[in-house]
């Protein structure tokens, strides 16, 4: 079953094409939204949740569109990145008017469950604006989770979270898609989807890269071809064997010393380095991974 | 009407600065009032500059600009109106609930200085006139600025433009504009209720009547749609 639904969405500002003909399906289960800054995660978010128009295509929740229909929210929960809360409230007030205002049955009782659900209920009775970050977070959760919505929309939940919050975050969120709700997360940090999702969809400059399971983009990922700078007490030599290696595509002799090596599989290759260098007897002073940021790795599943 | 809404609006309100330093405007109202009648000065003497040319010209429409940009616009400045508008509620139900705590608000804080203005004036009938002429206004004001903070960043810097250069400047120099003037229909409206000399309203109680409910609906009716598309700003970072 698909709870939420792009077709073939764009949204463009002006001239500035945020999001590219994205089409995608959620079904229930955790969804990490990964892809870096500014690739267009908020935007796609923010249509999702009905709180910008697409300028093409249709957004559906629950089968229908989110924009101009607050019916949606009864099904569904928004956690978003601005930080803001109205500040005079504590989190108990905070929490509680959110059970209000989805006419819950019994408003203090949804309320007091969402937030034992975040850990909050020893700091719930203070004001909102003396919370540090992480808990304002988790705060917000509780409220944007009171009415237990069938879909969850979190846009990077675990910013300014400490490691045993995000912990305590991600088993929550897992805990939800578990019990079948569709919970989709948005972040930059490949290990933060690793660890809570079983399935991405990865957004590049406004367009969907890839999407699936986790552990296929991943292999597909670790598999694309790694570029290393390597210093050793003789490159030439170096080069020559490796050169004669299946995972080596190419080496290159830089003028200043050393060797830029290009390495088809990651993991094939570190374990060959070691061999190569010891039955040669070359000693290696350095070896470092040129291009490991996640815009590369990114990057590589767009040409891909 | 949503009576959460209603409370987190006015407890909003009332913790803002911007508000807060406002409140020295009706104390002054009545200060002036007070001091102009223990100076025995009559009240047609003082009538004209403190209640219309300081309460109804200055007092009334700032006081509204600020309760009426503020109950929703501060929200949508800082963002917290994302956590009302998650809510599967009309968005009707939304504006008539800042509308209320507007009016209230205003009325009470620019109605009851009026009122006392005109108890001070001995004339318990044209004090009762000036409060229910605030009460109409505070609506027919709140209701332009609400619209206002939802279809424009500036709301307050138009709303200015609107009470000084609009209602004051050309109001008084171009009698064509007084139409389209709340400030003028307030007059009338007390002036035809009071049954004294002391105001003189320049426009009919009927035109003050209707355009004051064309101003109040054409504001809450654009408030709605306005809210119904509300976007969210996109990327941040």
């Amino acid at each position: 079953m698909s709870v939420v639904e792009l077709k073939g969405v764009s949204r463009w500002y002006g001239n500035v094409v945020a999001v590219n003909d994205v089409t995608m399906t959620l079904s229930p289960g955790v969804t990490g939204l990964l892809g870096p800054n500014g690739a267009g995660k908020t935007t796609v978010l923010h249509m999702m949740a009905g709180f910008l128009a697409p300028s093409r295509g249709e957004v559906l929740v629950g089968g229908e569109p989110s924009w101009r229909n607050p019916k949606v929210y009864t099904g569904l929960g928004l956690v978003n990145e601005r930080e803001s809360v109205h500040g005079f409230l504590s989190g108990w007030e905070f929490v509680l008017a959110s059970a209000k205002l989805h006419r819950l049955p019994d408003p203090a009782v949804a309320a007091k469950r969402a937030i034992e659900l975040v850990e909050m209920t020893e700091a719930q009775h203070r004001r909102l604006d003396t919370y540090s970050k992480g808990m304002r977070q988790r705060t917000r959760v509780a409220a944007a989770l009171v009415h237990e919505p069938a879909v969850l929309l979190l846009d990077e939940p675990f910013n300014g979270m400490d490691p045993r919050q995000r912990l305590h975050m991600m088993d929550l969120l897992h805990a939800m898609g578990e019990q079948g709700r569709t919970v989709l997360f948005s972040s930059h940090i490949l290990e933060e989807v690793e660890q809570v999702s079983g399935t991405v969809q990865v957004i590049v400059a406004g367009r969907l890269a890839a999407s699936g399971d986790f552990r296929t983009i991943r292999r597909l990922m670790t598999h694309r071809p790694h570029v290393f700078t390597i210093r050793s007490t003789d490159d030439r030599r170096l080069a020559v064997a490796l050169i004669g290696e299946e995972s080596v595509r190419g080496v290159e002799l830089d003028a200043a010393g050393g060797l830029t090596v290009r390495a088809g599989d990651y993991g094939t290759f570190t374990r060959v380095l070691p061999k190569i260098a010891r039955t040669e007897k070359i000693r290696v002073q350095a070896l470092l991974p040129a291009d490991e940021s996640l815009e590369s790795v990114f990057s590589y599943l767009v040409e891909s | 009407m949503n009576a959460t809404i209603a409370r987190i609006t006015a407890r909003g309100l009332f913790g803002r600065r911007r508000f807060l330093l406002l409140l020295p405007l009706p104390v002054l109202l009545v200060g002036l009032a007070f001091l102009a009648d223990a100076f025995g000065a009559r009240p047609d003497e003082w009538a004209a500059p403190v209640l219309v040319a300081l309460g109804f010209g200055v007092v009334l429409p700032v006081m509204a600009l600020i309760v009426g940009t503020g109950v929703l616009g501060s929200e949508i400045d800082d963002g917290t109106v994302v956590h009302i508008l998650a809510k599967p509620l009309p968005r009707r139900e939304i504006i008539f609930s800042k509308l209320a705590v507007a009016v209230l608000v205003t009325t009470l804080t620019v109605g009851i200085p009026m009122y006392v203005a005109g108890l001070i004036a001995g004339l318990p009938k044209f004090a009762f006139a000036l409060l229910v002429a605030s009460a109409l206004g505070a609506v027919a004001y709140t209701s332009l600025f609400l619209a206002l903070s939802l279809v424009t960043r500036r709301p307050v810097l138009l709303g200015l433009v609107y009470v000084l250069v609009w209602e004051g400047l050309l109001g008084n120099l171009l009698s064509g504009t007084r139409v389209l003037s709340i400030q003028q229909y307030v007059v009338a409206v007390a002036d035809k209720l009071a049954t004294t000399d002391l105001l003189d309203g320049k426009v009919s109680m009927g035109v003050s009547l209707v355009m004051s409910a064309i101003f109040t609906l054409a504001g809450v009716v654009i408030a709605i749609d306005r809210l119904r598309s509300f976007s969210v700003a996109g990327e941040t970072s």
